[in-house]
């Protein structure tokens, strides 16, 4: 008999794996990622590769050398970090900023935390506003899509930079809906909500994540720049304006639906979801970055500990 | 009708019902059986009869052992070879009668005939009596004696008998063959179940899986035309055939933590312990077999057998008549794939509440290794007692008691869902059966305390009160 496992109950298990997890979220950001690059161009599928490849060196790095343990790197997730933070970047950001970029996002964000599933801060996210705050002037400096196929680049401010200096009059007139398919000067993540979105549809019937996280934030951002567009449309951007542009999509569908850093319960996630699209409103209009996604995300992270204090599951018989 | 089914969690596995075509065959009998006295939940069963005893198929070996306990009976003709401790099939030792079979003699007043007898008798106590005295347990899993769960506590009223036609373990067919075969048998004894409990409605649920089944049991209730009595289709998902989930799907109530299904009025029993019922009631015929499926993922298709066994027949003698362990069997399982119990020892014998041989594997079976829990949430997503299994875990990390108790470890079913769906494989459910342990045995001696204290109080106040 001693040939024959003996273990408890359950004797099989589900085909899901953190790894295939992860896997389908590179699947999902895809779309995007090719629509990136044939706008912006070898430069762009540089900065993909330059942080995707340190992201996962130094993750290995710090888990064998530093901490003597096996490597971690196989379940995929520091290439999903890689890949969020090369969309949060511009197309333009040279490499040895893109490599300090991966070294916060997983060096600090991610391992000082003890590792996937630890960290409170989503990492790409801190890589990010890491970058933003060191490196302001490669941050913000925008390139006009030349493309694959084009020939000279053009520079200048985003859609969200130029509202910021010249309010809500500097794009009146502009054909919000065409930014949905391609949203002239922005970082990778930016250009194509329709991607974008195809890439979270795929994500939904995979049932890797749940909506309501990303329903909840463009709900309340469409909500709050309703309000404020209707007291005052001069010098407040409307809700389909603040929907389409920025990192609106990209962070609420892929970077605050991080398993790690967001609410467990689905009213958890509702919280959370109303928080970031409050503060990302609130930082469009009134701070003095353009864009608040990030930040929004961020300061939200904070809260997820007490959010999931404060929501439960609802338990069989007993209420 | 719209299919319903429980609200809370659920997986939805591969259901893998392989051995469905294969209809039930009777395995003749070994030259030894070997009978467990433990054939139920409570009390072991206390043997009456001596080495050397001759015995007759049906004739009783052993009486209950207590009041949750049940009567066992020699499931052959023969002589009773000895009396002492051996391996079941978790390889703890327990005392077994060992009888070598000569026959299959039975005792007399046994109806052995196959005619179906449709007439309910009128006297509840005799029914009742018949149940108990046959040795009816629970077949569905939990072996709970069935005269007892029939016969609810004085103030309690059952509003509603549940047929559990569910079988949500994948794998798993013999419920299903016998719903099909067996379905007038069923149909008498659910009837025979509901006059006990006082005529109330009976429902018969079985899952969308099983349409054959539906059709069968829905035309067996038709032709008898007994009243109150109706069919339900469910939807798949396990684990439907967990009571208390059956009991949110059928009956959209939820009982309460640590309370009775009788507390919402309902009743569930298991087909083929509804057949069980049948064959005591209208037959005078005890439980001594049972149906089990011989079938696994690495067993092929042709080679898989439901059977009718007689319990006491180790497993290996059953696993030789169908052919052999195949070669490429990693794990064997007694019961389904997501809550029965790994075989230690092929020697171990089948017991009223055996539902199959189970071979499984290395590649579905084998644990992989674990990582570092990610926060998914897909272990609250699957639990249907809506407990949070990756919070339960890390309360058990921090020797959290009263935090566990908080989180309800306490209700775990041990359904196995949370292990099941966990990307990061975290072995779930094996911390939080040792949480549960725990936990449930504070909960007891917190209640003998309490206890212990109502009576210390007592007296004075019987003293008071005289005063
Ligand atoms: S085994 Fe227990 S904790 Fe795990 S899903 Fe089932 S009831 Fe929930
Ligand atoms: S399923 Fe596993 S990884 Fe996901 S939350 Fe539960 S314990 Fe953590």
């Amino acid at each position: 008999m001693d040939k024959y496992l003996v273990s408890p109950n359950p004797h099989v298990h589900a085909a899901v794996s953190t790894r295939s997890l992860m896997r389908d979220v590179v699947i999902a950001l895809l779309p995007a990622l090719a629509v990136s690059v044939v706008f912006y161009g070898w430069k762009e599928l540089l900065v993909i590769a330059v942080s995707v490849a340190s992201c996962v060196c130094i993750e290995y790095a710090i888990t064998r050398w530093l901490l003597g343990k096996p490597s971690t790197t196989g379940d995929l997730s520091a290439v999903v970090t890689g890949l969020l933070l090369a969309m949060n970047l511009p197309s333009t950001t040279p490499w040895w900023v893109v490599f300090i970029g991966a070294l916060v996002s997983i060096g600090v964000a991610k391992m000082t935390f003890g590792g996937l599933g630890q960290n409170v801060f989503n990492p790409a996210i801190t890589g990010r506003v890491f970058l933003l705050i060191s490196f302001p002037t490669y941050m913000t400096h925008w390139e006009m899509p030349a493309g694959l196929f084009g020939a000279d680049a053009v520079s200048g401010p985003t859609l969200l930079g130029r509202v910021n200096e010249q309010g809500a009059a500097a794009v009146e007139g502009l054909d919000c809906w065409q930014t949905l398919f391609v949203n002239v000067g922005g970082s990778a993540g930016e250009i194509s909500a329709l991607a974008l979105l195809a890439g979270f549809v795929y994500l939904l019937c995979r049932r890797v994540v749940k909506p309501w996280i990303p329903l909840s934030i463009f709900a309340t951002v469409a909500l709050v720049a309703g309000i404020f567009h209707l007291a005052d449309p001069a010098v407040y951007t409307g809700p389909v304006f603040n929907l389409v542009t920025g990192g609106l999509i990209l962070g609420a569908c892929f970077m605050a639906t991080d398993y790690v850093t967001s609410p467990m319960s689905t009213a958890g996630g509702i919280v959370y979801g109303c928080g970031i699209g409050l503060i990302v409103t609130m930082i469009r209009y009134f701070g003095s970055y353009p864009e608040g996604v990030s930040f929004a995300i961020l300061i939200m992270n904070m809260a997820v500990p007490l959010i999931d204090r404060a929501f439960h599951q609802k338990k069989y018989g007993r209420t | 009708m719209a299919k319903v089914t429980f609200k809370i969690g659920g997986v939805h596995p591969d259901d893998a019902k392989l051995s469905r075509g294969c209809a039930i065959e009777v395995l003749p009998l070994p030259q030894t059986l070997y009978v467990s006295m433990a054939q139920h939940l409570g009390a072991p069963a206390v043997p009456c009869v001596a080495v050397g005893d001759k015995v007759k198929t049906g004739q009783v070996i052993a009486e209950p052992g207590g009041f949750i306990s049940a009567f066992v009976h020699s499931p052959a003709s023969g002589t009773v070879k000895s009396v002492g401790p051996r391996r079941d099939l978790a390889g703890n030792g327990v005392t077994h009668i060992e009888i070598a079979v000569e026959g299959d003699e039975w005792v007399e007043g046994v109806d052995l005939s196959e005619a179906l007898v449709k007439e309910i008798p009128q006297d509840r106590t005799a029914m009742l009596d018949r149940i108990k005295v046959c040795g009816v347990v629970g077949l569905g899993g939990a072996t709970f004696p069935t005269h007892v769960k029939l016969n609810p506590p004085p103030g309690s009223k059952a509003e509603c008998l549940i047929i559990n036609g569910a079988e949500c373990e994948p794998y798993l067919t013999s419920d299903f063959r016998v719903m099909l075969e067996r379905a007038d048998e069923v149909v008498v004894g659910a009837a025979i179940m509901r006059r006990i409990l006082g005529d109330c409605p009976c429902v018969i649920a079985i899952e969308e899986n099983k349409p054959e089944a539906v059709k069968s049991v829905s035309g067996a209730v038709s032709a008898l035309g007994y009243e109150g009595i109706s069919v339900l289709t469910l939807k798949k998902k396990y684990p439907q055939g967990g009571e208390k989930q059956l009991i949110d799907a059928v009956m959209r109530r939820q009982v309460k933590s640590g309370a009775l299904p009788i507390s919402v009025g309902a009743v569930v029993q298991n087909v083929t312990t509804t057949l069980a019922v049948y064959e005591a009631v209208q037959k005078n015929r005890p439980l001594i077999s049972n149906v089990l499926t011989v079938t696994g993922d690495c067993l092929p298709v042709e080679s898989q057998r439901n059977f009718l066994f007689r319990i006491g027949m180790p497993l290996n003698y059953i696993a030789g008549y169908a052919g052999g362990v195949p070669g490429d069997a990693a794990k064997i399982v007694s019961g389904g794939p997501m809550m029965g119990k790994a075989v230690a020892d092929m020697d171990a014998a089948t017991v009223k509440g055996s539902s199959s041989i189970l071979y499984l594997s290395e590649s579905l079976t084998r644990r992989k290794p674990e990582s570092a829990c990610i926060r998914c949430g897909r272990c609250a997503d699957a639990c249907p007692m809506g407990l949070e299994p990756f919070l339960l875990n890390r309360l058990r990390k921090a020797g959290d008691l009263s935090g566990l108790e908080a989180g309800s470890v306490q209700d775990c079913i041990e359904c196995g869902c949370c292990l099941y769906s966990c990307p990061a494989n975290i072995p779930l459910l094996d911390h939080i059966r040792m949480a549960k342990g725990q936990v449930m045995g504070i909960i007891r001696e917190r209640a003998a305390k309490a206890r212990a204290a109502a009576e210390a109080v007592s007296p004075k106040e019987v003293t008071k009160e005289n005063k």
